[in-house]
């Protein structure tokens, strides 16, 4: 009894992204299932436009950064385990006692590796700081054309003078921290996934 | 040796052929039942518990017992507002109002309800077949069943011969007597001349046709509320899953049907059909003529000898766990709208024709080797526009009565985006709500 979509991922795979990422089994292929529905082309991985065509996320303002967070650098393809890696951020901060995460330390779905993902949503020159234009752009992106030029460089200008520490007319990844510690960031950036 | 062989194999061939008619074709014809299927459902039944109960012991039971606990999500998801979580990301922030409020954790929000999406979304799920809670033995629905024991093997096996030996052929025979005497029984018709014998013979012969196509499906069908019955003049309105919905619908009443003009057999079962009662059929490029085909509706409506139309609103088959929305077009003919709920049982094989992946003959062949086609239908009271009522919101209330009577979900996406892109609008609605909560509303400066 063949089944369609699990046959094609092995146990051996489970097991090392269990370990990689902390996702259950269970877990895992389901999420194999739906990585498995969107991949149109039936080609192991996802491109750009898999990804937007669910409407949800085609509609979300923020969309293109969040598809490209999945995208390696230079990249138009991302196979299953990166996708997984990229959700495993996502994952609650509680369920870190069954994982020990990556041998390298730091578990994916740590605080600061969410921050991470918050922070490189606005870098998008991954030069580790957030200029005006940048923090600009995602702007632009959130309200749409319902807020002028002006009234948004002001902005833009208020949030760095307030967020900059170092007087470079830039947030560090350090600054942006710090603005956002008392924010519940293990709980805004995570998602409840069932069993 | 071949006349041999021919000469021993013909009179099997003929007592099958008599079999057939006697069992199956009469009384399917008048509508009476021998009770074969109700056994056959039965005995399906009860294997089919037994193998989930199988499947259950085996295999982490617990996995299983939660799976159907959450209806299958993955995800669970907050309903609050875009408002209510930017008010909660700000909270520990003092609210410095004149240049505008925005914080860098704003983006916060935005990602995570788009995650969310990625995991899983209302809409793409719609266009993929159900998944099911526990595996009934076919092998196209085996998504995460792993093997369990030599007997469900053995079961599965028996199960393969029946369906693609013993059932397929017979079904195949059936639908091919029931297409072939509908395109003669409708051509005879349509030697009579207009009147009302030739009204009644028409529905004879259509019912018929059907009964013996819904056979050829082992489909059993369940409708209830049958006083509300719709009349002549009247629009019926249904849920789409594919094309086998006018079967089962065709086959307690009689219908206008309406669509696009096909080629090929299609064509010859449209043209046979459409000598013997009115139905509406359209060219192509005459679709696009949105007047013309509301006109053409209409007239066909305000003729009160004529039959019912049915019409999917919805334009596209979606997989039978949602309504999607509906397009206003057959709102605004007027007349009465007579609402129809289909729902499948998926266990006994999955109706969705997901056109992207199977043709419609790859379809057929995967309906004739699924055990059955089990459905409700529901009849429900006629619906009218009310005052003050456009012929949007007036769909919406349609749309919703029919998802709530057949316990589908309500969603106000559009089937259409099964083929094509989402519109820029939403994306700018959304925007619009963020810069409100930016720079406040215009009038409280």
């Amino acid at each position: 009894m063949g089944s369609r979509a699990s046959s094609l991922l092995r146990e051996e795979d489970i097991e090392e992204i269990k370990k990689e990422t902390g996702f259950s089994h269970s877990q895992i292929t389901r999420l194999y299932s739906r990585f498995h529905s969107l991949d149109k082309g039936e080609n192991g991985a996802l491109s750009r436009e898999d990804f937007q065509r669910i409407p949800e996320l085609a509609i979300n303002p923020l969309g293109d950064r969040i598809i490209n967070a999945f995208f390696p650098e230079g990249e138009d393809q991302v196979n299953f385990r990166g996708f997984m890696k990229t959700l495993a951020r996502f994952r609650p901060v509680e369920d870190n006692e069954k994982n020990k995460g990556p041998p390298s330390g730091e578990p994916l779905n740590s605080r600061m590796n969410k921050l991470l993902f918050a922070f490189r949503l606005y870098d998008l020159d991954r030069d580790d700081k957030i200029s005006r234009d940048e923090l600009l752009q995602v702007l632009r992106m959130m309200v749409g054309v319902n807020i002028s030029d002006e009234q948004l460089g002001s902005i833009a200008d208020r949030t760095i003078q307030e967020a900059d520490t170092n007087g470079d007319m830039c947030i560090s990844f350090t600054e942006f921290t710090k603005v956002l510690e008392k924010v519940d960031v293990e709980q805004k950036m995570s998602i409840r996934f069932l069993h | 040796m071949m006349e041999d062989f021919w000469a021993s194999f013909f009179p099997v061939l003929m007592i099958w052929f008599k079999c057939l008619v006697l069992l199956i074709m009469l009384p399917a014809m008048f509508g009476i039942s021998l009770g074969i299927t109700e056994t056959y459902m039965k005995i399906l039944i009860k294997t089919l518990e037994w193998a989930t109960h199988r499947i259950q012991r085996a295999s982490r039971a617990e996995e299983i017992l939660k799976h159907s606990s959450s209806n299958g999500g993955l995800i669970q998801r907050d309903d609050s507002s875009l408002e209510q979580e930017i008010e909660e990301l700000r909270r520990n922030r003092p609210k410095a109002a004149e240049q505008g409020d925005f914080t860098l954790s704003d983006v916060l929000y935005f990602t995570r309800k788009g995650i969310e999406s990625i995991v899983e979304d209302d809409v793409t799920q719609r266009f993929t077949s159900e998944e099911l809670v526990s595996w009934n033995l076919l092998t196209r629905t085996n998504n995460n069943f792993q093997y369990v024991s030599v007997r469900l093997t053995i079961l599965w096996g028996v199960g393969v011969i029946l369906r693609y030996c013993i059932l397929l052929p017979l079904r195949v025979t059936l639908a091919g007597i029931g297409i072939s005497w509908l395109v003669i029984g409708t051509t005879l018709v349509g030697f009579l001349p207009n009147c009302r014998v030739k009204g009644w013979l028409s529905e004879l012969v259509h019912l018929m046709c059907y009964r013996i196509c819904a056979r050829s499906l082992s489909a059993t069908i369940h409708y209830h509320k049958k006083q509300n019955r719709p009349k002549k003049g009247g629009i019926c309105v249904a849920n789409h899953t594919s094309p086998i919905d006018v079967v089962i619908l065709a086959n307690d009443g009689c219908y206008a049907m309406v669509g696009q003009v096909h080629g090929g057999l299609m064509g010859v079962i449209q043209r046979a059909m459409e000598r013997s009662c009115p139905h509406i059929w359209f060219e192509r490029a005459e679709m696009r003529d949105r007047h013309l085909v509301t006109q053409r509706l209409r007239d066909h409506v305000n003729d009160k000898t004529k039959l019912p139309i049915l019409i999917f609103p919805e334009g596209t088959c979606v997989n039978n766990t949602s309504v999607m929305m509906f397009k206003k077009g057959s709102f605004e003919i007027g007349g009465t709208i007579y609402p129809l709920a289909i729902k499948y049982d998926p266990q006994f094989g999955d109706a969705f024709w997901n056109s992207s992946k199977y043709n419609m003959v790859s379809y057929l062949l995967r309906m004739m080797t699924s055990w059955a086609i089990v459905c409700n239908v529901w009849y429900m009271p006629p619906m009218t526009q009310e005052e003050g009522e456009n012929a949007v919101q007036f769909a919406n209330r349609v749309k919703s009565a029919i998802a709530q009577q057949g316990g589908l979900v309500d969603l106000a996406w559009d089937g259409a985006l099964k083929r094509g892109r989402v519109k820029d609008s939403f994306k700018e609605q959304q925007q619009k709500m963020y810069s409100h909560m930016v720079v406040g509303d215009d009038s409280s400066d």
